[in-house]
């Protein structure tokens, strides 16, 4: 009975997000407005509430072993531990859109609630199109993907588990951190079509959509920062980049969602660029619809390879379409008179910034190229491709360099006019001054050109905007534009100076890797609940002074016959010993891999200064904004 | 005449458009120089492929034919049940790697036509076979 209640809830939430499209037609004339808006709000508070019960249901089955539903015998198991039953909702497909769903009916409650200045009317529509978003995903999970389904009457006595990968406490919070991003960038996209619906051009569109947006790419930071240390310590090689199709579907919407909010800004403090703004919150949104589309349709083939039917990924597609023809077709017929009582200096802060959108705009394409080509390749001519990593690194590097320059000059410029030639001369001696910096680091390091440039840049950057410390007002920048500069610099020593080897060792033996003496002591069998495995103890002296010891693990995971490997990393903000066990040889030695991976941390660590000050920004434009739409409430009744 | 307005005006557009033009051909002449094709153990044999050029083979590892070099270099051979070809790594193998099981590997082709291969994905699935393997396999049959 409890599947089917579930269900049942799942069917009330469509009646009731289809109710809050359809009713504001029906009744247009007979309602008044102040009731419609009322109406409008308790519908979605309905709906919201329903999702939550669909939701918390097919939890229930997973902690119930409930092996009749077919979704939880193939992803869990008797032996899977309690907290990642819990999870393993978002294991794979049907549970993952429920997820996407219920994160959707969390961000239509906060706009409910949280935009308290914003009028009800620009709510009710805003909310109507996010509802429209709601009803094609429910119908999807629906028809193509329902969670519910039972196995009956003979249902397997035992799940299948959970994919062993996915076993990790990162995972945990990886994938709802993404899509709090992916799906939060529909609130700014709902309030650009509002926007062009409404045609209220004085509203101040900008300012209502920058807190959302803002905490959107805040949690898509947070998913992509842990889908990276994932990778890192999960996957077992060391890496936390690898340009795959899946990572690149995250980065896009990421890229274009940094554009969008600093167009916001520029837009909330005047009235420039709306077509452009517009568009960059309408394509943000299809980018991270086209994330999960990429992810879940099973169409690319990935390390992350979820397998799916195509009558999904169909469905997917089609529901694409028609938010991208519909988003469209309403921008190009948003006619309005833009006021250009002035023009821009090509050397303000304005124009700096759409020079910074274009290049991230340019990237975007260049990943999505880069990312789409081996799919149209494959369809049109059938001819099976894939695009390497290099090009992605070539490509995108002098983009990010020109982006770090941008950065540190524009927050110095003035909002319009271009600056005064005193400062100009300033900027010279201090660029001169990188340069020098530049040449010094690659005679006296073993940094290459290309990253002895990006840490100057990065070095650049740090000072630059550490000169606004004074300013409150300015502390989210500060902390956002610090946290790229940590991250590139990050990128800079990890691929300068990373050692990786692979040894064959026996019990006991002892290699020399850069003055580190790394032994293996011991091998021993473990256990767990629902695996298997064998535990290796390392031990790394220096000058015969122990640093640590380190645990690596074989596991083997018993319901799915599968081998997985269990890293240890011994961290530390400046280096990384990294220890994994590779398979055992023939003569009773092991493959072992030992890298050591110097300020790996630092990417981490800026992704998570950008994704608070981005939280921080969020907040603050709030209390910013309710002052000043008051004021602009007074302005029009006064 | 060009006021200077005007003469700025076609700086401008002249150096975007300069710009653009440039930065498009060097993202396109970086993109084909990274393009990976894919090819079949049948055409590894039967056709030419480029030497020398990193691509990308896939198909089935053969029961008993993986063997272990010294210094962790491995061989195994990969057929797509019409052709074989030897494949040669060096390093640890993902953990998903199975005899008998579909694989991808990344690298060049030696002049002795054998696969040196930089780098191996398995799937998660041992039911897994690439699908330019099932494809092959469906237009021969």
């Amino acid at each position: 009975m409890i599947p089917e209640f579930g269900l049942f809830a799942l069917i009330m939430a469509l009646l009731l997000s289809m109710t809050t499209v359809i009713l504001p037609i029906l009744t247009r004339s007979s309602i008044s407005e102040a009731s419609q808006i009322k109406i409008n709000a308790s519908v979605v508070l309905g709906q919201a509430c329903f999702i939550l019960l669909s939701f918390v249901t097919l939890v229930f089955c997973f902690v119930q072993d409930d092996f009749s539903v077919r979704y939880v015998a193939q992803n869990a198991n008797t032996y899977l531990p309690f907290m990642y039953k819990l999870t393993a909702i978002w294991g794979a497909h049907e549970g993952s859109l429920l997820l996407w769903s219920f994160i959707l009916a969390l961000w239509m409650v906060a706009v409910l609630f949280v935009a308290k200045a914003i009028p009800g009317k620009v709510k009710m529509t805003v909310l109507t199109i996010l509802s429209c978003i709601q009803t094609g995903l429910l119908m999807i999970i629906l028809k193509t993907s329902n969670p519910f389904i039972r196995i009956l009457p003979f249902f397997p006595q035992d799940g299948a588990d959970l994919n062993p990968l996915l076993q990790d406490p990162a995972f945990i919070m990886h994938p709802p951190f993404l899509y709090l991003g992916y799906v939060g960038f529909a609130v700014p996209f709902a309030f650009a079509l509002a926007e062009c619906l409404l045609k209220k051009m004085d509203y101040p569109w900008a300012s209502w959509a920058r807190p959302f947006a803002l905490s959107a790419l805040g949690f898509l930071t947070i998913g992509i920062t842990l889908g990276s240390w994932w990778a890192y310590y999960e996957l077992g090689w060391g890496g936390w980049w690898f340009w795959d199709p899946v990572e690149n579907a995250s980065l896009m919407p990421w890229i274009v969602g940094v554009a969008l909010i600093h167009m916001l800004w520029v837009s909330a403090k005047e009235d420039l660029f709306r077509t452009w703004r517009l568009s960059l919150a309408i394509f943000t949104f299809i980018l991270s619809l086209m994330g999960t589309f990429l992810v879940r349709s099973g169409i690319l083939s990935s390390v992350h390879a979820f397998s799916s039917s195509p009558e999904r990924g169909i469905a997917i597609l089609g529901f694409l379409s028609i938010v991208v023809v519909i988003s469209l077709g309403l921008l190009s017929h948003l006619r309005g008179e833009q006021k250009q009582a002035f023009v821009l200096s090509p050397w303000s802060k304005a124009s700096t910034i759409l020079l910074g959108n274009v290049l991230l705009i340019a990237a975007t394409l260049s990943i999505l190229l880069g990312t789409l080509y081996p799919i149209i390749s494959q369809l049109i001519w059938q001819k099976s491709l894939s695009v390497g990593p290099p090009y992605f690194n070539t490509v995108l590097l002098p983009m990010l360099f020109m982006i770090l320059i941008l950065m540190s000059v524009a927050v110095h410029l003035k909002w319009q006019q271009a600056p005064d030639f005193l400062k100009v001369r300033k900027y010279s001696v201090s660029l001169l001054l990188a340069c020098v910096t530049v040449l010094m680091l690659i005679n006296l390091t073993s940094l290459s050109f290309v990253a002895a440039l990006a840490f100057t840049l990065a070095l650049y950057l740090i000072i630059s905007t550490l000169m606004f410390i004074h300013k409150p007002q300015k502390i989210g920048m500060i902390v956002a534009h610090i946290g790229i500069a940590i991250f590139v610099m990050g990128i800079v020593f990890v691929s300068s100076w990373q050692i990786e080897k692979e040894f064959a060792m026996q019990l006991g033996q002892t290699v020399e890797v850069e003055g580190f003496n790394f032994t293996f002591n011991q091998l021993q069998e473990i256990k767990g609940s629902n695996f298997e495995g064998t535990r290796g103890t390392f031990t790394i002296y220096k000058d015969n002074q122990l640093i640590t010891q380190l645990f690596p693990e074989k596991r083997f995971f018993i319901a799915r016959e599968q081998a997985m490997t269990e890293t240890a990393i011994h961290s530390h903000l400046m280096r990384d010993f990294y220890v994994a066990l590779g398979e055992p040889l023939d003569n009773g030695a092991w493959s072992v891999r030992f890298y050591i991976k110097p300020f790996i941390r630092f990417i981490w660590l800026g992704g998570m200064m950008v994704a608070l000050a981005a939280f921080f920004a969020a907040i603050r434009s709030r209390c910013i904004k309710e002052k000043r739409v008051a004021s602009y409430e007074i302005d029009r009744f006064a | 005449m060009l006021t200077r307005l005007h003469r700025k005006r076609l700086f401008l557009i002249f150096t975007l458009v300069g710009g653009v033009s440039l930065a498009v051909a060097l993202i396109l002449y970086a993109f084909t120089q990274n393009i990976n094709l894919f090819y079949t153990p049948t055409q590894c044999v039967e056709t030419k492929v480029p030497q020398h050029k990193t691509i990308r083979v896939g198909g089935m590892v053969v029961k008993g034919s993986f063997k272990r070099l010294d210094d962790l270099k491995v061989e195994f051979i990969v057929t797509d049940f019409n052709q074989e070809i030897p494949i040669y790594y060096q390093g640890i193998l993902p953990d998903l790697f199975k005899e008998g099981q579909g694989i991808v590997a990344l690298g060049k082709l030696d002049e002795h036509n054998r696969f040196v291969a930089s780098q191996v994905l398995a799937k998660h699935d041992e039911k897994y076979m690439p699908p330019e393997i099932t494809a092959s396999l469906k237009t021969r049959s």
